[in-house]
């Protein structure tokens, strides 16, 4: 036994040194994840700001003028005004407006007579989801400017009576509030897989764990050395990234500490398991490098409902997407960040990750040999 | 053997040993049913050429591997039953020696006492006597991975004495270092075999190591085709060595006619001489032997380790090596033009990477048709100075002229000059052999009818025919290595250039390389070649011995060697001399 704890400091500290000496790794702990924090916090949003939009009127009259206004006061518009309907359908074509609201000869005496919106609106659809969320705003405009318009004539509100809506959880509708939360489980599956598929890879390389298998050091030891330092590194990178969510991008956090941090140990331990996975298979650097962003991180990316909602997924991928770990820690994190502790949503999703950490984990340690093939 | 009772004495049986490799469908028997034992207290060589199986039987003995078949006894204990009881009791270095380059040597030292559980009192002792031993006690805070080659592998087997082992087992542990750090690992290993009592197995390609081991076990293609004293082995050559000179007559023509004579095995140039082996101990004659050189002179040698190689490899198997060559090569498209008799000049060359120089002031000069070495050990600067001939890299300071064009203004038009064979062949492993052919033919821009008839040369003329479908990764090295050559030759260019042309080949290759090489030299080919071979310099018209970037010696090798012959070493190796050149501009450098 106590062979065993010298051993295992042995290589603890081994591990360390190479850590504190090799950029690369801090480089993948602590820089990635500030790197990624800003290009979601600062550069992607799924919010519409400011969307150029054509706007063509027929018969410029006082209404016209009054919805055209609204529109403008908008902050999610910049309207531009064209004379015909041809030219703005140009200006669409060439990406100088994503939209076009088309306000006909006859707006005037439909939107009185309160019947169909006699609006037409063009979008781009090359990006389906920005295309519908520019209907939508488009869409919510027209009827908060009927129901004022209503208001200011003393009539009663126009039927169909404008769809009242509250957004709960996420009052400002902000992505970046809904983004950065899973964002963190990007950067947590990037630290804990990648990381330590690549470490291994690189000890496979040179020739190393070669040398330390004929050593007395005992297979549990050598896997304990890999998992206990990136597991230290990934709760680093994880703290890292939560106290910059919260400062630098205002993220709300409504939740606990220590359920956020009991989370993320959980699904770290499934990361590490599925790094030590691939560092079974793969005994190169770009080989392991290669396997952990396909399995791992895209995965984590496209079907974990970090971006897309895995609600609208076809069933069979959605079926799929029950394999993909960062999935059940997407969900926890939105919620612990931007709900609190809703044990309903925490509970089923942590039981999952603890499963997966212990399935990873113990193929890894059982398929683990002291040998070379 | 197999039936051989327990024996305390031996350190290490191995009773039919097999271990099948797989790879893409095609079945690799790295280790043939091998048999045989390892005395305790002596060093044991393992020796064979690159592929003989020799690695694969190390990881075996170190528990790494599981056999197919047979079973291995260390220190009398089944390694295949109870590995860890075996790992407990050995010392294994790896190739790559098991360094972490980013840990100093304090450091990778600590490391390996904590892994063998070496009581923290009986460190420090332990530590002074090893650093003391390998010289590294003034480096001991220096990052493993900025030691030189030799220093790494003395770190590594240091590591692996933190704790001594009662058998050590090392597998190439003097591949890619110079020979001055060669024989300091060997007065290491001499020294723990001697006064520690220490067994250790010791895997080699170098053949001239046998010599300095107990007992030999030799290995080709998987399989154990000798074991014996190395002084055995030579013995049953005795009388069959003899050196062949005259002096009307070119050594390489000698060597052509030499090799093909009946009741020779082997013929290999040694400096102005060929060194022949007879099939039997009668004296060959000079008259039957060479009816029309008046003036040849046959003097008995003593037989040498890789005599008796040859001999058993020529006994038994083929080798996949070269086939002699069928036809003359053909001549040089045109003579090189401009540049007179000196088809390569290279002045005041000097190439820096940051503040480190990797060439340093490099002048010589090559004349048409000669064979010229750049000889010296890893990153003495060959490689580099080799990438600037090529026009691949250019050179800081200094000139370069390649048949007659100045590779700073017409680096590609000398390029169409210039065949060129890299290290480790540079072939495209996912084609085959004659996918290779017809891309590098169109990478010289051959066309139609030229074309077509350079590549069936190249097929007849490397006997590539029986492979010409085959995928080049999975061919034998040998094949690999006619394949490289016949690439590069594929423009019929006027001056080759081979980098580490022999580099793990087997010895027969090797022989029938050279013999290509030499009727390329006759044909009118300029060849300039690097190697880490001391021995492949006695092929060379003259060579240039490099060390840290800079030419220690030029010369041809009787003339190097010639430099050191004294009373006490009537007949000089090219290694001795290397090794006094080296260690004459150590001397210098601290003076």
């Amino acid at each position: 036994m106590r062979d065993s704890l010298g051993r295992l400091r042995g290589l603890l500290r081994k591990e360390f040194l190479q850590i504190l000496r090799d950029p690369s790794a801090i480089a993948v702990a602590f820089l990635l994840p500030a790197f990624l924090l800003l290009i979601f916090g600062f550069g992607v949003s799924l919010d519409a700001h400011d969307v150029p939009v054509g706007v063509v009127v027929d018969r410029p009259d006082a209404l016209a003028a009054s919805f055209t206004g609204k529109l403008a006061n908008s902050p999610y518009f910049q309207p531009r005004p064209f004379a015909t309907i041809g030219e703005a359908e140009k200006a669409l074509a060439a990406h100088e407006v994503t939209a076009i609201v088309w306000l006909r000869e006859d707006f005037t005496r439909r939107a009185l007579s309160g019947g169909e919106a006699p609006l037409g609106v063009i979008v781009n659809g090359t990006d389906a989801n920005s295309a519908r969320i520019i209907e939508g705003y488009v869409q919510q405009a027209w009827a908060n400017w009927l129901q004022a318009e209503a208001a200011e004539r003393g009539a009663p509100p126009p039927t169909p009576v404008a769809v009242q809506q509250t957004v709960r959880f996420n009052p400002a509708v902000s992505s970046r509030d809904y983004l950065i939360p899973g964002l963190i489980a990007m950067i947590m599956t990037l630290t804990g897989a990648l990381l330590t598929a690549l470490v291994i890879a690189r000890e496979w390389e040179r020739g190393t764990l070669e040398a330390l298998m004929v050593t007395r050091a005992t297979i549990r030891e050598i896997l304990l050395a890999k998992l206990l330092p990136y597991f230290l590194l990934g709760m680093g990178g994880m703290a890292a990234s939560v106290i910059l969510a919260v400062t630098v991008f205002d993220v709300p956090f409504h939740g606990s500490l220590a359920v956020l941090t009991a989370t993320s140990a959980v699904f770290l331990l499934a990361a590490l398991g599925m790094g030590l996975l691939i560092s079974s298979v793969a005994r190169n650097q770009f080989v392991a490098g290669q396997i952990a962003i396909i399995t791992t991180f895209l995965p984590a990316f496209i079907l974990s409902g970090f971006i897309f909602d895995i609600g609208s997924m076809p069933a069979a991928v959605r079926l799929i997407t029950h394999v993909v770990a960062a999935r059940y820690f997407v969900a926890i994190l939105q919620t612990v960040f931007l709900a609190g502790d809703v044990w309903a949503v925490i509970l089923p999703n942590a039981l999952a990750l603890a499963v997966m950490a212990a399935i990873f984990l113990g193929i890894a340690r059982l398929s683990a040999r002291k040998r070379l093939d | 053997m197999a039936a051989a009772p327990e024996e305390p004495s031996a350190a290490l049986r191995l009773d039919r040993v097999t271990r099948v490799f797989r790879a893409g469908g095609r079945r690799v028997v790295a280790v043939d049913e091998v048999s045989g034992r390892v005395e305790r207290g002596a060093v044991t060589g393992l020796i064979g050429p690159d592929g003989a199986g020799k690695t694969t039987l190390m990881r075996l003995c170190a528990g790494l591997l599981l056999p197919d078949g047979g079973r291995i006894a260390v220190l009398g204990i089944d390694v295949t039953q109870a590995p860890a009881a075996a790992q407990a009791r050995i010392g294994y270095m790896p190739q790559r020696f098991g360094l972490y380059e980013d840990l100093s040597v304090q450091e990778n030292l600590d490391l390996y006492a904590e892994l063998q559980g070496v009581p923290a009192a009986a460190r420090g002792p332990r530590y002074d006597q090893l650093l003391h031993m390998t010289g590294l006690g003034r480096f001991t805070g220096r990052l493993a991975g900025r030691l030189s080659g030799g220093m790494k592998q003395k770190l590594g087997l240091a590591c692996t004495l933190v704790r001594a082992p009662e058998l050590l087992f090392l597998d190439e542990p003097t591949v890619g270092v110079d020979p001055v750090s060669r024989r300091e690992l060997w007065a290491i290993v001499d020294h723990l075999t001697r006064s520690e009592g220490m067994t250790v197995l010791l895997s080699t390609s170098y053949l001239d190591e046998a010599e300095r081991c107990r007992a030999v076990l030799l290995m080709h293609e998987g399989r154990l085709i000798g074991a014996d004293d190395p002084a055995r082995f030579t013995a049953g050559l005795a009388g069959r060595s003899f050196h062949v000179a005259a002096r009307d007559f070119s050594k390489r023509r000698l060597h052509e006619r030499l090799s093909g004579a009946t009741g020779i095995i082997d013929a290999t140039i040694q400096g102005a001489q060929v060194r022949i082996v007879t099939e039997t101990a009668a004296p060959p004659s000079a008259a039957a032997l060479l009816p029309d050189v008046p003036d040849a002179r046959i003097v008995a040698v003593p037989p040498r380790f890789e005599d008796s190689f040859i001999a058993l490899l020529k006994t038994g198997r083929r080798a996949g090596g070269m086939p002699p060559a069928a036809s003359p090569p053909s001549a040089p498209a045109a003579p090189a033009a401009g540049g007179g008799d000196e088809v390569i000049v290279v002045r005041d060359l000097t190439r820096r990477f940051g503040s480190f120089r990797a060439v340093d002031n490099v002048s010589f000069s090559v004349r048409k048709g000669e064979i010229f070495g750049l000889l010296g050990a890893n990153g003495a600067g060959k490689s580099t100075t080799f990438r600037m001939l090529c026009g691949l890299l250019p050179p800081s300071d200094g000139s370069l002229r390649v048949a007659g064009f100045d590779l700073g203004h017409a680096a590609a038009a000398a390029r169409g000059r210039v065949g060129y064979m890299a290290q480790k062949f540079s072939l495209y492993g996912d084609l085959s052999v004659m996918q290779n052919l017809r891309f590098f033919s169109s990478a010289y821009r051959l066309k139609g009818e030229r074309r077509r008839r350079r590549i069936a040369w190249a097929v007849e003329e490397f006997a590539l025919g029986p492979v010409s479908s085959a995928t080049s990764r999975d061919l034998p090295l040998g094949y690999k290595q006619r394949l490289a050559l016949a690439c590069a030759l594929m423009h019929e260019p006027d001056i080759l250039f081979l980098d580490e042309p022999t580099s793990g080949v087997d010895p027969l290759a090797r022989r029938e390389f050279w013999h290509r090489i030499n009727a390329l030299a006759e044909a009118g080919v300029t060849i300039l070649v690097t190697t880490h071979f001391m021995e492949e310099a006695e092929y060379c018209d003259r060579l240039v011995i490099m060390a840290d970037g800079r030419i220690l010696a030029t010369g041809d090798s009787e003339s190097l060697k010639e430099r050191l012959r004294s009373k006490e070493r009537p007949d000089p190796t090219m290694e001795d001399a290397f090794v006094a050149l080296i260690e004459a501009a150590g001397a210098e450098r601290a003076a």
